[in-house]
């Protein structure tokens, strides 16, 4: 579309409404109360606590400043929330009391949804939480060697054959790994709940607009 | 005292040990265990990553199972650092925001089930132990102190950090585990690196950055010369015993030092027999260790030739 086809009058969005800022979208698609994403003062505490930083892209004080900035496709296609382990020493410690981990997940559920982190460089790793994920929507339970098997056959081949040959093996040996899944009794209604809470949650986006 | 008890994924496998040893103990410790009937999944780390609504509904059906069996008191515990931190995290969050519990509850009634937000009170072990029967009634219980035995106490994050709903303990500098092995006669190290990360699944994402986690760890318990490292957390139990090979092989290093659930020592100071407990399932032999402190380890199974019915086959999830 160009600017001359763009009918300005049709547009279902009035040019008065300002657009929802990246912020604002942040802070609407994560859960629990207030995460007071607004309240960072960029005192850098955060990055200088987390055990992934010098991995990261960005660090999370950057990350808070590319959002506030609305630097909304350079923040998604990051590594930042992937390397991120979920430590929680950024929010123990951050003065404002930032929700900083939950923001974590919140951009790795964008990132995920709209394709952005097949663009990271750490692009491998939404797929661990995806297969972790079915595993746990088929039989209620995690499913280790399936998903390592899987996971691994897809990115690393080779190791794969080491996790089989060395690892998984001595797992195997030890008692400590399943050959086959676990399943729980009742898979029907927690699949019945899960896809309810899909529903709500597509529900949610399509009525509140976010992403 | 009664409990509901949460074990996760980890405990029924991978950290069987850790399922032993608390049953084991909880007879001396004066606690009754109700297993939370056809619980599921917390999630770990990896389904909030996918789907937010899910990854509530689904800790919340684990919540709603557990106000069920509200007869065992309204306390639920849990040994793994991560279930912990989902169960009291969803809870917390759901008390926190009625518009939250109001949608999880929707997705819960498609279920013919329902939670009611803090009816359920997420506790970990290490809480219970220590301030439920307390240090005084576990010194009673101690027949076979572990005089000797250099501990170096491992606490990584979820247990004390953020605090969903206790802070039980301190976030930077925790020592209620120090206080503990101190009660079983053991010799507490100093281990300033006792609430850093293990790393968690970053194993599976990046090695190198695990290993660099892992590495640091193991290099400042042996640095205070510890003969074991004592965790409360199976993810910390398998990334600092299951890759303490691969560390050695990355830094060139020789570190050897065994990764025990805390209750299983707990067990050993009450006279308990080290099968009983779990061991002999660790990477890294805690034979050493065990000798030490005058206990004998565990017969080590025969090693037969693997079959092929042994071999790593799994039964693969179909790709969608
Ligand atoms: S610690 Fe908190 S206030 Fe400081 S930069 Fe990080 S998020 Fe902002
Ligand atoms: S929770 Fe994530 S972002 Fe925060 S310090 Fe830990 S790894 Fe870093």
């Amino acid at each position: 579309m160009t600017i001359d086809t763009l009918d300005i009058a049709a547009s279902p969005m009035p040019a008065t409404v300002p657009k929802r800022s990246f912020l604002q979208e942040v802070i609407e698609d994560t859960p629990g109360s207030d995460p007071r994403f607004e309240m960072c003062i960029q005192c850098g505490t955060c990055g200088g606590s987390c055990p992934s930083g010098p991995d990261m892209e960005y660090s999370p004080r950057r990350i808070f400043a590319m959002i506030k900035a609305d630097m909304r496709e350079e923040v998604l296609k990051s590594n930042t929330f992937w390397y991120c382990v979920s430590c929680y020493y950024c929010m123990a410690r951050c003065p404002q009391q930032v929700h900083i981990t939950d923001l974590m997940y919140t951009l790795k559920r964008k990132a995920v949804r709209e394709g952005y982190c097949r663009k990271s460089t750490a692009s491998d790793a939404p797929d661990f939480s995806e297969f972790f994920a079915d595993a746990v929507l088929k039989y209620g339970r995690s499913f280790e060697l399936g998903l390592a098997t899987r996971y691994h056959l897809r990115h690393h081949p080779l190791g794969a054959i080491k996790m089989a040959t060395g690892m998984g093996l001595e797992m195997m040996r030890k008692g400590r790994m399943d050959l086959t899944p676990r399943r729980i009794k009742n898979v029907d209604q927690l699949q019945a709940i899960l896809s309810k809470a899909e529903e709500i949650a597509r529900q949610e986006r399509e009525q509140g607009g976010v992403a | 005292m009664k409990y509901n008890y949460y074990p996760g994924c980890s405990l029924e496998r991978n950290a069987s040990a850790y399922h032993d040893s608390t049953m084991a103990v909880a007879k001396p410790l004066g606690i009754e265990f109700q297993e939370v009937n056809d619980c599921n999944c917390c999630g770990a780390v990896e389904f909030m990553a996918i789907d937010k609504m899910q990854a509530y509904a689904l800790i919340a059906r684990n919540l709603s199972l557990a106000e069920q069996q509200m007869s065992n008191g309204e306390n639920l515990v849990a040994p793994c650092s991560a279930c912990f931190l989902n169960l009291s995290k969803c809870d917390a969050y759901l008390s926190a925001s009625p518009a939250l519990a109001d949608k999880v509850n929707k997705a819960l009634a498609a279920g013919g089930m329902h939670y009611t937000p803090g009816q359920v009170h997420t506790r970990h072990l290490l809480d219970v132990a220590v301030n439920d029967v307390g240090y005084d009634a576990i010194a009673k219980k101690v027949s076979k102190p572990l005089y000797g035995l250099r501990v170096a106490p491992y606490y990584g994050c979820l247990i004390v950090r953020p605090g969903f709903l206790d802070k039980f303990d301190d976030p930077e500098y925790p020592t209620s585990l120090d206080k503990l092995m101190r009660t079983l006669g053991a010799t507490v190290v100093d281990f300033p690196m006792k609430a850093h990360c293990c790393g968690g699944h970053m194993t599976q994402i990046s090695e190198p950055v695990a290993l660099y986690m892992i590495h640091q760890l193991l290099k400042n318990a042996a640095d205070y010369e510890a003969d074991v490292i004592t965790t409360i957390c199976p993810m910390c139990q398998l990334n600092l015993d299951a890759y303490q090979h691969n560390v050695n092989k990355a830094y060139g290093t020789h570190y050897n030092i065994p990764i025990l659930y805390f209750t299983q020592l707990m067990g050993l100071a009450f006279g308990l027999s080290a099968k009983k407990l779990g061991f002999g399932k660790e990477f890294i032999s805690a034979a050493p260790a065990l000798i030490k402190i005058g206990v004998k380890p565990p017969k080590k199974p025969k090693k037969k030739r693997p079959s092929k019915q042994e071999l790593p086959m799994p039964v693969m999830p179909e790709e969608e």
